[in-house]
């Protein structure tokens, strides 16, 4: 609700502007084509490549504290939980690898080539490929790291209590680990079919 | 929404918690415990759990000392708990000691009243209700007193709000003062829970809702049939009800209308849980049943309204174990370790006393 006002005069300022220039047949200054076109392909490509490796960290991270603070917590009074559930970190850690590797083969499209070579179609394929790429990886390991940390948690937890239960929830857990992986696929598919810049 | 976020501040706690509740007594200790000849047997077989907390005790120490040696335990860990929750969560923690901050009170001012040593009376307050300017309370002795010079800093000042007159204080008085105030208490904290942006759409509204819901009621049937044969007029009564709770507000205005245990057995026939209980004491037939814990009353399996009253709250007390990311299995916690020192307190006493035959008469949760 906070953001509730700053949000409305944020649109309102927008409109206005957006209607006066309309109506003073300016209304050509907003070109979504030109605006693609002007940004150069390895501003996409980078930022793509930069979504990818931070989501996924952030991703990874997040997975960390929320299975780490549970192993802590219950590590105190159940300490042969403590070994046994480093596995929800690894599940977690390997979410932050997920979002390296695709980094490194995005980034090994990137060269530099002229100004002629770089606003042309297939650069401006590549570009496009590895920023949405970069996108899918991110935000797929993201929640998955998410997804991971809840389930490690409740797994450290559920060990604690009764060891029966950590298989169970280990099997779980290995779900959601896998969501990451579709991101991976996803984003190699998508950009196997871009070439290098200026191939 | 509340697992991306709860365990920055307070996964470490809820582990701990876990721990804890993981080391509470199961049916198996109980049983265990029931066949001890000795409070020493007893003494040993709690060792596993207590530990370090009862090696200190005399050989065959009395009840009292073996109760009060385990709430030591108790305390040391909700203590811990407290230093090291921030936040929210030391909020909900915070709160959970102001019920106690109550007990204190009324019982400072009851001895008081009857001229008990100060001493003797500290010793016997609360450890968990303690504030530093508990000890003054004895020199009270009108209510507005009581609040200019003691309560006015402690958190339980806004709950006096309503309560505050030129009275002074005598036994009837002081019982008002005191649900009166455990009235305002349950209303805030139950507006705490449902309203705070940490916990409003998360289980903890789910479980200490319910929890404290069933508080209420409980507080309402009690006082209801406390009142019974006092000078409380009808008007007052209504008054001491917390104003929500899965009576209110039907149920709560037939309680206050209610002129013996049947008018309260009708009040209550309208939520199953309570209606049940009555019909399980066998008070809804205007029996005569006891209300006392453990008092071994005339109903059904040898159990008080008290007894079953212990034993739903235990009940939810369990489930909340279920729920994740929520500081509400601390409060869970704290009334099942309650409930064991109970536990362990009757089968003491049974067996100090020679009373094998209710020896039974404890609540086993696990």
């Amino acid at each position: 609700m906070g953001l509730l006002y700053p949000a409305g005069f944020v649109t309102l300022v927008v409109l206005v502007i957006g209607l006066y220039l309309l109506f003073r047949g300016d209304g050509e200054v907003f070109n979504v084509g030109y605006f693609l076109e002007a940004v150069s392909p390895y501003a996409w490509a980078n930022i793509g490549i930069a979504m990818c490796i931070g989501l996924s960290v952030v991703g990874a991270a997040w997975g960390i504290f929320l299975t780490g603070s549970s192993i802590v917590g219950g590590g105190v009074r159940a300490p042969r939980i403590r070994t046994k559930n480093l596995i929800s970190i690894i599940f977690c850690e390997v979410v932050a690898i997920y979002g390296v590797i695709m980094a490194i083969v995005f980034s090994s499209k990137l060269n530099l080539v002229s100004d002629e070579e770089l606003f042309s179609g297939s650069s401006y394929y590549t570009g496009y490929a590895l920023f949405w790429g970069g996108i899918t990886v991110g935000m797929c390991n993201l929640i998955c790291g998410i997804s991971v940390g809840i389930n490690g948690s409740g797994a450290a937890l559920a060990d604690a209590a009764d060891p029966s239960l950590f298989v169970k929830i280990l099997v779980i857990e290995i779900f959601s680990s896998v969501l990451g992986l579709f991101g991976l696929i996803v984003g190699l598919l998508v950009s196997g079919k871009a070439n290098d810049f200026g191939a | 929404m509340e697992g991306l976020l709860f365990n920055v501040n307070s996964g470490y706690i809820e582990g701990i918690v876990r721990g804890y509740r993981n080391s509470l007594l199961t049916g198996q200790n109980y049983s265990n415990l029931t066949q001890c000849e000795t409070i020493d047997d007893v003494k040993l077989q709690l060792a596993p759990a207590y530990g370090d907390f009862l090696a200190s005790l005399a050989p065959n120490p009395s009840t009292a000392s073996l109760a009060s040696k385990m709430t030591d335990k108790l305390v040391a860990e909700f203590r811990y708990l407290l230093a090291q929750a921030t936040g929210s969560t030391a909020k909900f923690l915070r709160y959970l000691t102001y019920g106690y901050m109550i007990d204190n009170i009324a019982l400072l001012i009851t001895g008081t009243l009857h001229e008990r040593d100060t001493r003797e009376l500290l010793d016997r307050c609360h450890p968990l209700g303690w504030f530093e300017t508990l000890p003054v309370l004895c020199v009270a002795t009108n209510i507005e007193e009581l609040y200019n010079s003691v309560l006015v800093e402690t958190p339980l000042a806004p709950y006096f709000k309503d309560s505050l007159s030129h009275q002074d204080l005598d036994e009837l008085n002081i019982e008002i003062i005191r649900n009166t105030l455990y009235k305002n208490y349950l209303e805030d904290f139950y507006n705490f829970v449902n309203t705070h942006p940490d916990f409003k759409g998360t289980p903890t509204q789910d479980v200490m809702g319910e929890i404290l819901q069933f508080e209420a009621d409980r507080r309402a049937i009690n006082i209801t049939l406390n009142s019974f044969g006092t000078e409380l007029s009808k008007q007052e009564r209504k008054k001491l009800y917390p104003e929500f709770g899965r009576l209110y507000p039907e149920g709560s205005l037939m309680l206050s209308r209610a002129d013996d245990v049947e008018g309260v057995s009708l009040a209550v026939s309208a939520v199953g849980d309570y209606k049940a209980f009555f019909d399980a004491v066998g008070l809804s037939q205007g029996g005569s049943g006891g209300f006392g814990n453990m008092a071994g009353g005339s109903g059904a399996d040898g159990k008080s309204l008290e007894d079953l009253f212990y034993q739903k709250e235990m009940d939810l007390s369990k489930v909340a174990f279920t729920r994740q990311f929520t500081p509400s299995v601390v409060y869970a916690w704290l009334k099942l370790k309650e409930q064991e020192i109970r536990n362990v307190t009757w089968i003491a006493e049974c067996i100090a006393q020679n009373q094998k035959e209710r020896i039974g008469n404890y609540i086993s949760v696990f």
